[in-house]
C-alpha cells in the first residue's frame, strides 16, 4: 500500500473516533510530535517531584506528610507510565533522559519556580495540578491509544492532588493572620505562572490544522486557559484570596472572566532556561542519574549472572 | 515505673524509629538511582509515616495528657526521642541506605511477627497491618543486598563498607531494660532475645549469599532508650519540626 493510501486510512480511522495503536501505520510527523509531547509530559512529572519533594521532610503534620508522599509517589508513577507509553513509539527511556539532562528536551515551565513556603505546596496542587487537569482531560480524548489511556488514569489521580492542594490553601486562608498571608503570597507567586504553563496564546502559537485533525492537540491553549480561569477565580474568592490581577473582570455577556495582559516575555525566558530554578532542576536530575550509575550497573551485572546460572542449571 | 508509663515508653520507641527512618527515606525523593527506586522508596517511607502515626497516636492516648500524635512528633526534643540510632544515620550512598534498611527491616520483620500476638489489642492490630508492609520492604532490601553485593566490584566494595560502618549500631536493637521486662511479663512486648536469634540467622544467610563478609567489631553504640543520640538527630528534627515550632498553636 502506498503512503497516500495509508495516510487516508489513518485519517479516516481518527475521524471515526478510533485509536491509533503502537503497531499501526502512522505518519512520521505524528510519531515525532507524540514523542515530543509525551516525553515532555514524562519529564515534567519527574522534574515536578523536586519542588514538592523539597517540602516532604518539612511537612507540618503527619497527615500532610503522608498525603504529600502519596502525591509525589503518584507523580513518579505518572513519569514511569508516560516513559513506557513513549517507548511504544520506538524510543527508549535512557535516550529521553539524556535529552532532559543535556537540556535538549523541555518540560513544563512551571517547575522552574521555587517552592518557598509550605503554602506553595497548596498552591501547586490547587493551581498547577488544576491547570494540568484542564489540559489532560482534553488529551484523554486524543487519538494515540497508549497516551489517551494514560491520561484517563492520570487525571483521576490529579483530581485528588488538586483537591488536597485546595484543602491546604483553604485551611491556611482560614487560619491565623500569618497563615493567611502565607497563602496569599503563594497565590500571588503561582497564579501567573500557572496561567502561562498552558502555553503561548493562540496568536503566538498557531495550531496546525493537521495536529488538530490528527487529534494530537485537542483544544487551543487559550480555550483551555479560559476554562481554568473560569473555574479557579470563584474558588479563590470562596476562600477569601485575592486574584493578583487588577484587570480581572467578569463579562456578563460571555459568561467568562477576562484577564489582564500576560507577561509572555517571562514565559519565553523561563522556557529558554533562564527561570529561577532551571539550572538547579537539571543539575539535581543529572546528578541523581550520575550518582545512580553504579547502582544500575550492579543491577545489570547481577541480572546477567543470574540468567547465566539459570542456563547452566 | 507502672504499666502505663512502660507502655507509653515502648510505643515511643517503636513509633519514633518508624518516623525517623521514614524521614531518612523520604530524603531520597527525586534523587534515587532509577525512577523505579524513587517510587519504591517513597512508598516505603509512606508506610513508615503511617505506622508512626498509628503508634504515636496510641502512645498519646495511653499517656492520657491530651497530646496528639503530631504533638509527640513535632514538639519533642532530641533527648525525648527514642528511635534506634541506626534509623537516624544519614543516607550516605545507595549502599548505605540499603544496608541500613536491610538490617532494620529484618529486625522489624521478626519484631512485628512477635507483636502480632501481643496481649495489647491495639499493638497487635498495628503489628498485623505493619507486618504485611514490612514483608514487602524486606523483600525489596534483600534483593538489593544481593544485587549490590554480587553485582560489580564497585557495588560489592561499597556495600561491604556500608555494612562495616553500620554494624556498630546493630547490638542496640536487642537491648532490653525495665520497660521491656515489665511488658514482656504482661505479654505485651516482644522478647528481643528471640528476635535476635532469628535476625542473626537471616542476616548471616543474606550476607553470605551476597558474597559479603560479616563485620568484626567490638564497638557497640547505644543510648537511644535514654534519648542519647548521634549528632545527626538534632538536624533532622530541626528540619522536620520547624513549621509547628515557628507557628505555635497553628493548625495545618
Amino acid at each position: 500500500m502506498d503512503d497516500t493510501k495509508q495516510l487516508e486510512q489513518f485519517e479516516a480511522k481518527i475521524a471515526a473516533g478510533l485509536k491509533i495503536e503502537p503497531k499501526d501505520w502512522m505518519p512520521e510527523a505524528y510519531r515525532k510530535q507524540l514523542i515530543r509531547m509525551m516525553s515532555q509530559h514524562a519529564h515534567s512529572e519527574i522534574v515536578g517531584m523536586l519542588p514538592e519533594g523539597n517540602w516532604i521532610t518539612r511537612a507540618p503534620s503527619l497527615r500532610r506528610k503522608a498525603i504529600l508522599l502519596a502525591k509525589v509517589q503518584d507523580e513518579a508513577g505518572h513519569g514511569l507510565y508516560l516513559y513506557s507509553a513513549t517507548e511504544t513509539l520506538g524510543v527508549n527511556r535512557s535516550e529521553l533522559l539524556e535529552q532532559l539532562h543535556s537540556g535538549k528536551a523541555k518540560y513544563s515551565s512551571i517547575f522552574n519556580y521555587p517552592t518557598l513556603t509550605w503554602a506553595d505546596i497548596g498552591a501547586i496542587g490547587w493551581l498547577v495540578d488544576g491547570a494540568a487537569i484542564m489540559n489532560q482531560t482534553a488529551l484523554a480524548r486524543g487519538s494515540y491509544g497508549p497516551y489517551s489511556r494514560a491520561m484517563v488514569r492520570i487525571c483521576k489521580e490529579e483530581s485528588f492532588h488538586n483537591r488536597q492542594g485546595y484543602e491546604i490553601m483553604m485551611n491556611l486562608a482560614q487560619g491565623t493572620p500569618e497563615q493567611k498571608e502565607m497563602a496569599q503570597d503563594a497565590f500571588n507567586r503561582w497564579w501567573w505562572p500557572s496561567i502561562m504553563m498552558l502555553g503561548p496564546s493562540d496568536d503566538k502559537s498557531p495550531n496546525s490544522d493537521q495536529l488538530m485533525r490528527w487529534k494530537v492537540k485537542m483544544e487551543s491553549n487559550d480555550a483551555i486557559r479560559q476554562r481554568f480561569i473560569d473555574r479557579t477565580v470563584p474558588q479563590a474568592e470562596f476562600i477569601g484570596l485575592k486574584v493578583p490581577d487588577k484587570d480581572l473582570k467578569f463579562n456578563e455577556v460571555t459568561g467568562h472572566y477576562e484577564h489582564g495582559p500576560i507577561n509572555w516575555e517571562e514565559f519565553f525566558d523561563v522556557i529558554k532556561g533562564n527561570g529561577p530554578c532551571n539550572a538547579k532542576r537539571i543539575k539535581d536530575r543529572s546528578e541523581a542519574d550520575k550518582k545512580g550509575a553504579w547502582v544500575r550497573e550492579a543491577a545489570t551485572a547481577y541480572a546477567a549472572k543470574q540468567a547465566k546460572e539459570k542456563v547452566i542449571a | 515505673m507502672n504499666l502505663q508509663q512502660a507502655k507509653f515508653e515502648y510505643l515511643l520507641r517503636l513509633g519514633d524509629s518508624s518516623l525517623i527512618i521514614g524521614h531518612r527515606l523520604s530524603e531520597w525523593c527525586g534523587h534515587g538511582p532509577i525512577l523505579e527506586e524513587d517510587i519504591a522508596l517513597i512508598n516505603i517511607a509512606l508506610d513508615f509515616v503511617g505506622n508512626a502515626t498509628s503508634l504515636l497516636g496510641y502512645a498519646a492516648q495511653v499517656e492520657g495528657k491530651g497530646r496528639t500524635e503530631d504533638d509527640l512528633a513535632y514538639l519533642r526534643g532530641e533527648r525525648e526521642y527514642r528511635n534506634l540510632l541506626i534509623t537516624e544515620q544519614p543516607n550516605g550512598d545507595y549502599a548505605a541506605t540499603i544496608v541500613r534498611q536491610f538490617l532494620y527491616d529484618t529486625y522489624t520483620f521478626f519484631l512485628y511477627e512477635e507483636l502480632k500476638s501481643s496481649k495489647d489489642e491495639t499493638i497487635a492490630a498495628i503489628a498485623v497491618k505493619s507486618h504485611k508492609e514490612i514483608t514487602y520492604h524486606l523483600r525489596h532490601t534483600t534483593q538489593w543486598m544481593l544485587r549490590l553485593g554480587d553485582g560489580t566490584a564497585e557495588s560489592h566494595q561499597r556495600l561491604q563498607t556500608a555494612l562495616n560502618e553500620l554494624w556498630m549500631f546493630t547490638s542496640e536493637l536487642f537491648d532490653m531494660d525495665e520497660v521491656d521486662r515489665l511488658l514482656i511479663n504482661e505479654g505485651i512486648a516482644a522478647d528481643l532475645d528471640k528476635v535476635k536469634a532469628a535476625w542473626e540467622k537471616r542476616v548471616n544467610e543474606v550476607i553470605t549469599e551476597a558474597t559479603l563478609l560479616l563485620p568484626v567489631t567490638n564497638i557497640k553504640q547505644k543510648g537511644s532508650r535514654e534519648g542519647k543520640h548521634s549528632e545527626h538527630l538534632g538536624f533532622l528534627l530541626a528540619e522536620m519540626q520547624y513549621i509547628p515550632r515557628s507557628f505555635p498553636g497553628s493548625k495545618w
